[in-house]
């Protein structure tokens, strides 16, 4: 009973939050924007996962997606990607539909979802993010694992081409998803969880891997779940819990009590981001 | 033409074929079954097509293969959508969704056969089962010359041919569609958001495994057909880390099930005066023992392979251990030291072990009780305890760890033949750090070598 007290009234206040929110923003022209979502609502089994989200993301830009488990966070993606199916509302990329505009997105999924016994080589998957543009039924030629070998390349990972996945070190492969990402050279990036239980160096190659990108003028919206580090890794925030309880520039909506608006009651996490916003305002 | 030759051909070629034809079939789609997870899936097609194939029956009146096939691709979908609609509103795990839905299936196809022979059609349960693959035997030409040709072939029993035809299909389905099938087999969400519509991939899978099924039913029964679709593609998969290595391999384990399995249930048992048996059922018997030995020898990831490799670890973690506990005993003063006093220091690990190999491999000497490090196994342990220390060293270092703390994880790195980098003279707790003679060889080596190379 407590309990869905408590989000109920959590969703009166981020109710009044997102009008605040939607009405400080700037009119962008939609089809400058690589990812606008208009009222998306995701249902599994009746019940909403996603509720009236609405977003409008900024190009060249590194967004992150945090909020607490069961926020919605990885269906936010998925129904951008048409992955999941959804309950009602309209999700444009440049102003054009996912069917549209599907070969300049990319997409890494969370690193559980495939089973990495799978008989393929590191070159092998990082080969596959090239498969849109070899198109169905060619086979995959030089050119294209050249290319394929040049991105295991920037993730520090061209020596284990060869390897079978399931022989490498979950950091490893985390950046041969990430080299396969890179591989269908996209506008646009969507990542689950890419900082997932990954060792510091790949960490670091992952956040590198993130800065060229932004530089060549790419945009990454990467579902996040460390808060600690949304302030040195991202710019942008998108702060979820079944709606967006607010987005826009890290440093104006991380804020205490934008976190405890999509945190709730959940006081460990919420010392934890203080601290972090803290520590980052310090830095500032 | 000889006689033997002309038997072989009228009475055992056409089965051996076919059988073969069938297992081959199986085997290849198999593959994308075996690593989707979804072998269970082959079983339920299997079992499920029959009350399709049944009402087709029923409604052509006769055994045309056009509609029966039609039927069983039907009915194979169906099968499909039946087990995704069960597993969803039903909440249930796969294998529960697709056990119910084929053994439901199936009862359906048996009351339907026992209907139709009511009414003396000739359809039978158990050759369902078991196949017929005695039944098919050719009448073909006297005359080598007359093998190829177009009238040899309409006199072929339909099942060959079919089957021929179904094996090349199940070919062109795979290399046309490799790409397609491995990415939507791995990552289906990835070939979704490419334009590879992993459900579209799954339903045409799905149909050759139906259409295979069928083709090979007849001739072979449905028992042959799932030992098909698991058994070669389960095999290769032991046996290589690599897709198409796994395809090839599991063919020709497909090939050898075909053929040995037909030899064994008849020529086998006709030189030891026996009869022979059903050879759908021998070959199932191949398929399961060539798995058995794949599990049991396979060089990478065979149970074999894995005891010596884990024997191999924990006989060298052993004798690490003690030597490691000799080499720090000789740095505080003991020579040497005895078995019950090693036992005190090593708690729990295995003193019996390393003692035997570290006295076989000539690194310690004994006299009576007491154990002493030889000059070689001096060596040895000096190498293991700087391995130790420079990792306790770099841990502190580099991995703000305490002093305190970082002894166990040492403990653990000193086995890898591993080394980090850093040369530091002393460990956190201040005791001297082993110098690496040979290292420091070589080094010198090197370096005196390299002037000379840049004269002329």
């Amino acid at each position: 009973m407590t309990t869905s007290t408590t989000s109920a009234m959590r969703n009166v206040e981020s109710d009044f939050s997102t009008t605040v929110v939607k009405a400080a923003k700037p009119i962008a022209d939609p089809r400058q924007s690589p990812v606008v979502i208009r009222a998306l609502t995701v249902a599994y089994h009746r019940k909403p996962v996603l509720w009236d989200v609405n977003y409008q993301a900024p190009s060249d830009a590194l967004i992150a997606i945090v909020g607490p488990n069961g926020a919605g966070k990885s269906t936010l993606i998925k129904s951008c990607l048409g992955l999941v199916p959804t309950a009602s509302g309209q999700v444009t990329f440049w102003g054009k539909s996912y069917a549209q505009a599907r070969s300049r997105i990319g997409y890494v999924p969370q690193r559980e979802s495939v089973d990495w016994d799978f008989p393929v080589s590191a070159l092998d998957v990082v080969c596959m993010g090239r498969y849109r543009k070899i198109g169905w039924c060619r086979p995959v030629t030089k050119v294209h694992r050249d290319a394929a070998l040049a991105c295991l390349e920037r993730v520090g990972m061209r020596d284990l081409a060869k390897r079978q996945i399931g022989q490498l070190s979950g950091g490893q492969q985390q950046r041969v998803f990430l080299a396969r990402t890179l591989a269908q050279e996209a506008d646009l990036y969507f990542m689950d969880e890419p900082f997932a239980g990954v060792d510091a160096a790949t960490e670091r190659a992952i956040i590198e891997v993130l800065r060229e990108l932004k530089s060549q003028g790419k945009t990454v919206i990467c579902v996040h779940h460390d808060l600690p580090t949304v302030p040195e890794y991202f710019d942008h925030a998108v702060l979820l819990n079944m709606r967006v309880v607010t987005a826009g520039p890290v440093n104006e909506v991380f804020t205490p009590e934008n976190l405890r608006k999509t945190y709730g009651g959940r006081l460990t996490l919420l010392s934890e981001a203080v601290d972090a916003v803290t520590r980052a305002s310090i830095v500032r | 033409m000889s006689d033997a030759i002309y038997s072989f051909v009228r009475v055992d070629m056409l089965p051996l074929l076919t059988a073969t034809f069938a297992a081959v079939t199986c085997g290849l789609l198999g593959n994308f079954l075996v690593l989707r997870r979804l072998s269970l899936m082959g079983d339920a097609i299997s079992h499920a097509v029959l009350p399709g194939l049944v009402i087709a029956f029923l409604v052509s009146g006769f055994r045309n293969p056009l509609p029966m096939f039609l039927g069983a691709a039907i009915a194979g979908i169906a099968t499909v959508v039946l087990v995704e609609v069960v597993q969803k509103l039903g909440r249930v795990e796969p294998g529960a969704a697709m056990g119910v839905v084929f053994s439901i299936l199936f009862a359906l196809g048996v009351l339907l056969i026992e209907q139709a022979s009511a009414r003396h059609v000739d359809l039978d349960a158990d050759c369902v089962l078991h196949g017929q693959l005695e039944t098919l035997f050719w009448f073909p030409p006297q005359d080598w010359g007359e093998f190829i040709s177009w009238s040899t072939f309409l006199t072929l029993p339909r099942q060959v041919t079919t089957l021929a035809g179904m094996m090349i299909a199940s070919f062109m389905f795979i290399s046309i569609f490799y790409k397609e099938l491995r990415i939507a087999a791995f990552d289906p969400e990835l070939a979704t958001t490419q334009g590879f519509h992993a459900g579209l991939m799954h339903y045409l899978l799905m149909i050759i495994v139906a259409a295979a099924t069928v083709a090979s039913f007849e001739a072979v029964g449905s028992i042959l057909v799932i030992a098909m679709l698991i058994g070669p593609a389960a095999t290769a998969r032991m046996l290589t880390g690599s897709l198409l290595w796994q395809i090839i391999i599991s063919v020709m384990v497909a090939i050898i099930c075909g053929s040995f399995g037909y030899a064994s249930a008849t020529a086998i048992p006709a030189v030891f005066g026996l009869d022979s048996v059903n050879a759908a059922g021998m070959m199932a018997v191949v398929a399961g023992v060539t798995l058995t030995l794949a599990i049991i020898f396979s060089p990478q990831f065979g149970m074999i392979t894995k005891t010596l490799r884990w024997r191999k670890l924990s006989m060298q973690i052993a004798l690490d251990d003690l030597l490691g506990a000799l080499y720090r005993l000789a740095e505080s003063g003991a020579e040497s030291a005895s078995i019950t006093q090693l036992a005190t220091i090593l708690q729990g690990r295995e003193i019996a072990k390393g003692t035997s190999q570290a006295l076989r491999r000539g690194l310690v000497s004994r006299f009576g009780d007491m154990l002493k490090l030889t000059t070689s196994g001096h060596k040895a342990a000096a190498t293991i305890v700087r391995r130790h220390r420079l990792w306790e060293s770099y841990l502190v270092d580099r991995a703000e760890m305490l002093p305190t703390e970082v002894h166990d994880q040492a403990e653990q790195l000193e086995h890898v033949a591993l080394q980090p980098p850093g040369e530091p003279v002393t460990d956190p707790h201040g005791r001297p750090i082993p110098r690496d003679r040979e290292d420091r060889e070589r080094a010198n080596q090197t370096e005196t070598k390299r002037p000379k190379k840049n004269k002329p």
